[in-house]
């Protein structure tokens, strides 16, 4: 089977609004930066395109079409996209490669939600007999699943606080992030209640923006001469809609793709995991098992800013970065769909030297 | 069970969600020069077409096109259509035509009416000029201009449309 080599990746900084800016003005960028990081020209440099969006989300029917625009697809391009996260156009194009139809692949994430109340519009992904009539918004469902965790004993108030400070301060660092700081602890937890028991601060900020990725098999990273991370294992797994058959305190859909994708095979030094809400990190890291010497979101996580489409490859991406920069040798990448964490990817990298 | 008697046959849930949308930074553009009466495309950095209206890249080449070019509302019939079938909720009467248009300076057509002239006397080549609304009526849309008509030039020959220059058939 063919080993998959992450050569390129860029993200853009996390914007509250991009104002005038489409989608083509959105992913452009981080198109033109990625191609500069492989030395190519554009689209037609690689074998196999695809994308990850929602149209619901800036509310234009087939929004990601013009996304093609971005490309040069003159002439025509194998292209595909898919109406979720990017880091599941990623697990796409390791399929197209694995199976021997494309040597290199570049992918793409984006999405301008400030075009509209999004945890007003995630409520249309729900079941549209039981759940959709009711509106019920994404934060509220997080909210039912932290206070299930809360209620339980997994974690407290504290632990939430904990994720958030922690996070923020991790973002210093990070030159593309929405929110960073120092807050203390006992700051946060003095924050009113948002919709109990979350505060306001256990919400992830949404932003505006797009990442883009290159990936290729390891030949072609060789003939390219740039540094590259190997992505030695990817799973992703569902469960069910009904969240009442759900246990909401754990992830088993993590658990079981960290374990089809490797996991557990080494030590995982930086683990960037896609935890909308400050419990769910805690969920995730328990789920993936991880011990007291993961670095978890340096980044800042999708607290410096989620990027809805684009933060699950954005998962991926921070790690391959430090693995790039020679940082770090291995490290594990987690991105997330639906509500309460439905749905879940994990993707292990490692150094290839 | 439930057995034909009981069949639902629909139910209702009406979806009602509000967007702040935005055409984007080229197409606003766009939009604000046309509410002056005045066209306004883009030029590819790398193949040097230039695209009315502007979407803010080159299809063809995946490039930001950030040059803007002021283009005049002359131009030549690339293909055409006469429609039978009335536009829904729209004035305007079958039978009309619908025109691809490439205005002189610009490398890529764009989608028109044509009108005060013979249907029957349509053809690839055709010269054009545009028909504004009167000026106290331009607003942020394409519809300014309310059709294109004939005009008293001689036809592009079909190698030359879509390569003439700003200045025209006499450029």
């Amino acid at each position: 089977m063919q080993q998959i080599a992450i050569v390129a990746f860029s993200q853009s900084d996390c914007l509250a609004r991009a104002g005038a800016a489409n989608e083509v003005e959105l992913i452009m960028p981080q198109l033109q930066a990625v191609y500069a990081q492989v030395g190519i020209d554009n689209a037609q440099d690689v074998d196999f395109v695809c994308s990850g969006s929602c149209d619901y989300l800036q509310g234009a029917a087939f929004a990601f079409v013009a996304g093609v625009d971005a490309l040069g697809a003159v002439p025509p391009i194998k292209e595909s996209h898919v109406e979720m996260d990017a880091a599941w156009a990623l697990y796409e194009a390791v399929l197209k490669i694995r199976m021997g139809h494309a040597d290199s692949a570049l992918l793409y994430g984006f999405a301008k939600s400030s075009s509209g109340e999004l945890p007003i519009v995630l409520s249309q992904q729900l079941d549209p007999y039981y759940l959709a009539p009711l509106w019920v918004d994404t934060v509220s469902l997080a909210a039912l699943q932290a206070r299930l965790l809360l209620e339980s004993g997994l974690a407290s108030e504290r632990d939430m606080a904990e994720v958030v400070a922690r996070s923020r301060r991790n973002a210093l660092d990070n030159p593309h992030a929405r929110l960073s700081g120092s807050v203390s602890v006992d700051e946060l937890l003095a924050e009113d209640l948002f919709v109990s028991p979350l505060r306001r601060a256990d919400c992830a900020p949404v932003a505006d923006g797009a990442a883009a990725m290159i990936i290729c098999t390891v030949e072609k990273a060789r003939e390219w001469g740039v540094p590259y991370a190997l992505l030695s294992g990817i799973d992703h797994r569902i469960e069910t809609h009904n969240l009442g058959m759900r246990d909401l305190t754990d992830s088993v859909s993590t658990r079981l793709a960290a374990r089809a994708a490797g996991v557990e095979d080494g030590p995982v030094e930086v683990a960037e995991l896609y935890a909308p809400f400050s419990h769910q990190e805690i969920i995730l890291s328990r789920a993936l098992e991880l011990g007291d010497d993961t670095r978890v979101n340096p980044s800042g996580g999708v607290f410096a800013g989620n990027l809805m489409m684009a933060s699950g490859l954005s998962r991926v991406g921070e790690v391959f970065r430090r693995i790039a920069a020679g940082e770090i040798r291995r490290g594990v990448a987690h991105a997330t769909s639906g509500p309460c964490l439905q749905h879940n990817l994990v993707a292990v990298l490692e150094s290839a030297s | 069970m439930a057995d034909t008697a009981d069949t639902i046959t629909g139910i209702e849930c009406p979806v009602y969600l509000q967007y702040h949308f935005t055409a984007g930074r080229a197409p606003a553009r766009f939009l604000t020069r046309i509410k002056e009466g005045v066209l306004s495309g883009q030029r590819c950095p790398r193949c040097s077409n230039v695209y009315i209206p502007p979407r803010g890249s080159c299809p063809a080449c995946g490039v930001p096109t950030e040059e803007e070019v002021e283009l005049p509302d002359k131009g030549t019939v690339q293909s055409f259509t006469v429609v039978a079938i009335p536009i829904p909720n729209n004035p305007i009467k079958p039978p009309f035509v619908v025109a691809n248009l490439v205005l002189d300076g610009a490398n890529i057509s764009f989608i028109h009416l044509l009108s005060e002239c013979e249907n029957s006397e349509v053809r690839i080549g055709q010269r054009v000029q545009a028909v504004w609304k009167p000026r106290e009526e331009w607003g942020y849309a394409m519809d300014n201009i309310r059709y294109f008509r004939p005009i008293d030039e001689p036809d592009v020959p079909v190698a030359q449309i879509g390569k003439l220059p700003v200045t025209g058939r006499e450029g």
